[in-house]
């Protein structure tokens, strides 16, 4: 038996986890380097596995299987294609630098040497728990992407929902306008919306799940997706859309997909900024993926079925979420918006069913990750100088943050998909196989684009440009640990944009087999060769 | 039952035809009796110590026999199931009163790992601060004394305790362990009344708050003689219908397949208004005790009043007892009638489950707020009892495995956080307990995740158990009501977290007690409990599915 690389990538940040939450309350550096050093092996260990996989080899590759549960037909079964493979790579690219960014977020909460929970202060250990629990999602959202059984999926997909919850409600955004007591009634409103918005999802999704061993008889992926392939299994119509409901419903809210999608910009405004990524660019890419994976390889006749209903839906969030994004006045609460609107493209990328669609969609994917993590980490490093999320509390930064403000654009340009940095070749992607499909949808999505230019430019104006406020002057640029969090994101965001075949090459071949399963082939042959 | 000839009156007291000359002597197969005898005999030993041990030693007598005597008892209940009596040699003991199959051993080893786990908050002792030079413990210094009197005060100071609690606790347990394993009517309802008396005894002993505890035993007392009236009178109705107590005889005479009838049995059998009537009286009376909605009015109360040791042994133990004498009795006795008791139960399940889970949500003290949650996994429970296929039967085991833990965990929390008014239930003293006492609120928590059936924790692999086999059974409509209600209760199992971590600490809010290592050792076998049942179910799941055959 080879080395079970995949669990390998997954359990190392959890051991992480468990022993950082050990570190004893007074040794918060230790814990913060100890997180920061897993993290790091993690990537190693990620990096590993994008280099043992072959792109052009089977479709799941590295494959582990174990027996789990036998009286539910749970297998603990392992495996990744090129889509897991880019999404895994993201994560344990990102961590690090969450982690990074996050060094000193729970700090405030460790210090408190009066009030009533003084004498417990010892056992209170805040700056570990942070850390444990980022890794703890980290560990989670790996096996997520590499589980091939529902089942085993499933329990992932609800479990990381726990650890996600302590993170928004128990280690807010300190920069808050209104009353601490305020402040702390918000982030629990918003971590409570967080938590019941998905494990609802979650819930009608775990009918569907059941309602799917009933039909099939085991949860395993490439059995069931076997089986239907072969015509062994066959699915009365309804109850394969039924099926397929419950669990787009799921993903729809983590993705997350208007109407469902409220809940995103509370989490992410009220959370830290390296939290706020963690979910945006981390954590809610298990929805999209799981719509490519469990959606369209389960149910291929019902996914072809909902396509259009599911196309408005992504076009309202595209169109919707650039809109209200350019109407916010908070600035985290801006980027939610507009992570809003990018996840509409992902989704129609994904359910345009053509090749360049869904090529496109997972690079998006990744591309969103870095360009989003950029831009809101910066971010959170200007409201952290400030202590304030509204917009009109800036003015004329870039004279006294030359630094700050230039990154700040780099992030804000790969929001809004310029060409030469990554965004653009995966945004364009996606345009391109939608419209070969559903013109008017590429069209009306085209206008998603003009409204990102909007909110973002107007947003460097407003907080950067124009006379410096006199509660910016003294503010202080960029500090070396900023520079080593941004600066590799902006490269990987120009490299990608100039050279993204080493991403491509490793998403095609999963892609083509997704169209497979869907027994879809491009309408337009000629637009592949082109490209 | 030979009323084949019918005579003229006063020969009944004429003809002395034959001389009763020998009554035979029943058969009774202790040994696989023994679970239950060791249990009742050891409780009869602690009322002996009651008499002649010196009070002082007293308590270390009795917790010491209880736990000696629960866990061999549980040695016992291995023994047999070791010795084949759960699967291939299961059969009827003691002259066709009591089964000794597989269910009954699952559900007799559960009752009695449960007690023997509870037994330990009871023995807690550390709790408050020792008062006038003795250490006190969840119960009243001299039960009989009128709460404030000064006979109460002198008892107190004499440092008196209410030792009774555990040979009580014992009788409870050995109803208990018969309860489930019953295989006639009688049977079935004199188990019922040897747990019922001493629970509602034990309800009315709690040391602090002592009114809201004698009125919650009373509440308990009337409502549990009503259904327990119910549940006679149903017994009497089937016993007309079938001419027989005996699970066996009743259920050929509902599936028409009994062998000899005679004529009085000729004209009863007919008469399914009888039948009909009589089923759902007894079922009242099951329902009762498994506090399903309708039937769940006394559950609040008694939760919120009873000492929280008791409140945490009774919801777990007596739901597992009384499931296992429902699901008896229906896949036993009523297979026959399963078209007439299934839509019921159907009904009885989806108001459970969403009353249960909707009234919840407005609760402002855990101990009620835990009484309601009660109800909702009672109506889960319920799915799968609807299922009615083997599959059903061994996933409301399982299912009771995991929730009992659970329970008695959570409520041996409840225990620890207390101010100077004894436990401080209200919900708003709960508010930042995760920062004065991580560890404390962290257990909870998990407690609180695994009611809410989060995956990694047994309450989601018993959910999930239940839901499965009730979709396979052909219910889903059930399992979608079921996943609508679990996203109910969610919310106010989330809304305690919240409080409890999200929540500045209220500068007079209550401590947390440090336990002695009996109350440490309920809630870490509680915590291990759930999270192996969550992680790593195969094992139970191959137990409970072994024992998911009744002997008939």
């Amino acid at each position: 038996m080879s080395f079970p690389l995949l669990t390998a990538t997954a359990a190392l940040p959890a051991v992480g986890a468990i022993l950082t939450a050990a570190v004893p309350a007074t040794r918060r550096t230790a814990a913060k380097w100890l997180a920061l050093a897993v993290s790091l092996g993690t990537l190693v260990l990620a990096a590993l596995v994008a280099i043992r996989f072959e792109p052009g080899g089977d479709r799941y590759q590295l494959t582990e299987s174990h027996a789990w549960i036998k009286d539910f037909g749970v297998r603990y079964e392992l495996g990744v294609d090129g889509i897991g493979v880019a999404l895994i790579a993201l994560t344990a690219l990102l961590i690090p630098f969450i982690i990074l960014a996050g060094w000193h977020d729970a700090d405030s909460l460790a210090v408190s040497d009066s009030g009533p929970a003084a004498g417990h202060a010892k056992r209170w250990r805040p700056t570990q728990g942070f850390f444990a629990l980022i890794l703890m999602v980290e560990a989670m959202v790996i096996l997520s992407f590499e589980a091939t059984d529902v089942f085993l999926f499933y329990i992932l997909f609800e479990a990381m929902l726990i650890p996600m919850y302590f993170l928004i409600g128990g280690f807010g955004d300190r920069a808050h306008a209104g009353t601490d007591e305020n402040a702390a009634a918000q982030r629990s409103y918003a971590a409570v919306k967080f938590l019941l918005y998905n494990l609802v999802g979650g819930l009608i999704m775990l009918a569907a799940v059941i309602g799917l061993y009933v039909v099939a008889g085991n949860f395993s992926l490439t059995e069931i997706a076997e089986a239907r392939a072969s015509g062994q299994l066959e699915m009365a119509t309804n109850t394969e859309r039924l099926l397929f409901l419950g669990f787009f419903f799921a993903f729809a809210v983590k993705a997350p997909l208007w109407p469902l999608h409220t809940w995103l910009p509370n989490a992410m405004g009220e959370a830290t900024a390296p939290v706020a990524v963690l979910i945006t660019a981390v954590v809610d890419k298990v929805g999209t993926f799981a719509m490519l994976r469990f959606c369209l390889q389960l149910f291929p006749e019902a996914s072809k079925w909902a396509t259009p209903a599911i196309i408005v839906l992504a076009l309202i969030s595209i169109v919707y979420g650039a809109l209200l994004a350019v109407g916010q006045r908070d600035i985290k609460r801006l980027i939610a918006y507009a992570s809003i609107s990018h996840f509409g493209f992902i989704i129609m990328g994904i359910f345009a069913m053509t090749s360049q669609g869904q090529s496109g969609a997972t690079l998006y994917m990744v591309n969103h990750g870095l360009s989003t993590a950029a831009l809101m980490l910066v971010a959170g490093f200007l409201i952290s100088r400030r202590g304030s999320r509204l917009i009109a509390d800036y003015g004329g930064v870039q004279k006294v943050a030359p630094v700050l403000a230039g990154t700040f654009l780099v992030g804000g340009l790969a929001t809004l998909s310029l060409p030469g940095l990554a965004p653009f070749v995966s945004e364009f992607l996606v345009l391109v196989g939608t419209f070969a499909r559903y013109p008017v949808a590429g069209i009306i999505a085209t206008f998603g684009i003009v409204l990102a230019a909007l909110y973002t430019l107007v947003l460097y104006q407003r907080t950067m440009t124009g006379p410096v406020k006199p509660e910016v002057r003294a503010m202080p640029d960029l500090r070396v640990r900023e520079l080593v969090v941004v600066g590799p994101l902006i490269a990987l965001l120009l490299f990608l944009g100039v050279y993204p075949k080493p991403l491509t090459e490793i998403v095609e071949p999963a892609v083509r087999h997704t169209m497979s399963d869907v027994q879809q082939k491009d309408p337009k042959p000629e637009v592949e060769a082109a490209k | 039952m030979t009323a084949s000839a019918v005579p003229v009156v006063h020969s009944l007291w004429t003809t002395a035809a034959e001389p009763v000359d020998k009554i035979g002597a029943p058969t009774i197969e202790y040994a696989q009796l023994a679970p239950t005898l060791i249990v009742v005999g050891a409780a009869v030993v602690g009322i002996l110590l009651e008499a002649f041990v010196p009070r002082r030693a007293r308590y270390y007598a009795q917790v010491f026999l209880t736990v000696v005597a629960l866990a061999a008892a549980f040695a016992a209940v291995v023994g047999l199931a070791a010795g084949g009596y759960g699967s291939t040699k299961a059969g009827i003991a003691a002259m066709g009163a009591i089964a000794v199959d597989g269910p009954a051993l699952f559900l007799q080893g559960t009752i009695l790992l449960a007690s023997l786990v509870a037994v330990f908050t009871f023995a807690e002792r550390r709790l408050d601060p020792a008062h006038h030079g003795y250490r006190i413990d969840s119960f009243a210094a001299e039960a009989a004394a009128v709460p404030g009197s000064d006979q109460e005060k002198a008892a107190v100071k004499a440092g008196f305790t209410t030792t009774e609690v555990f040979p009580l606790m014992l009788f409870a347990v050995g109803g208990m362990l018969v309860f489930p394993a019953a295989n006639d009517l009688l049977t079935l309802f004199i188990a019922l009344e040897v747990f019922s008396l001493p629970l509602y005894l034990l309800c009315a002993v709690a040391r602090r708050k002592r009114l809201m505890s004698q009125e919650a035993a009373v509440k308990y007392f009337l409502l549990g003689s009503f259904s327990s009236a119910f549940l006679l009178f149903g017994i009497a109705l089937l016993y007309g219908y079938a001419g027989s107590v005996s699970y066996a005889r009743i259920a050929d005479v509902v599936d028409g397949s009994v062998a000899a009838i005679d004529p009085a049995l000729a004209a009863t059998m007919g008469n399914d208004v009888l039948l009909l009537i009589g089923v759902a009286l007894v079922l009242m009376g099951l329902l009762f005790k498994v506090a399903a909605v309708p039937f769940h009015m006394w559950t609040p109360d008694v939760y919120q009043g009873a000492p929280t040791p008791v409140t945490g042994f009774m919801a777990a133990a007596t739901k597992v007892a009384a499931f296992g004498a429902m699901l008896r009795l229906l896949y036993v006795v009523l297979p026959g009638l399963a078209w007439d008791w299934r839509p019921v139960m159907w009904g009885v399940a989806v108001v459970t489950m969403l009353g249960g889970a909707i009234v919840a949500i407005t609760q402002t003290d855990i101990k009620r707020l835990l009484a309601y949650s009660s109800i909702a996994h009672a109506g889960f429970m319920l799915a799968g009892v609807i299922a009615a296929t083997p599959d059903g039967v061994s996933s409301v085991l399982f299912y009771l495995a995991a929730y009992s833990f659970v329970t008695i965990g959570a409520f041996a929390v409840v225990t620890l956080v207390r101010d100077a008014g004894g436990e401080a239930t209200h919900l708003s003293k709960w508010a930042g307990l995760g920062r004065r006492s991580p560890l404390v609120a962290a257990v909870f928590a998990v407690f609180l995740l695994a009611f809410a059936g989060i995956p990694l924790t047994s309450g989601f692999a018993g959910k999930f158990a239940v839901f499965k086999a009730a979709a396979e059974g052909g219910a889903a409509a059930l399992v979608v009501v079921g996943v609508i209600s679990s996203a109910i209760a969610a919310f106010f199992y989330i809304r305690v977290i919240v409080l409890m971590f999200f929540s500045e600490p209220k500068p007079e809010g209550p401590t947390v007690a440090v336990p002695s290592p009996l109350t440490m050792t309920t809630i870490g076998v509680g915590v291990a409990v759930t999270l192996l049942l969550g992680v790593a179910p195969q094992y139970f799941l191959d137990l409970a599915g072994q024992a998911g055959v009744f002997v008939r």
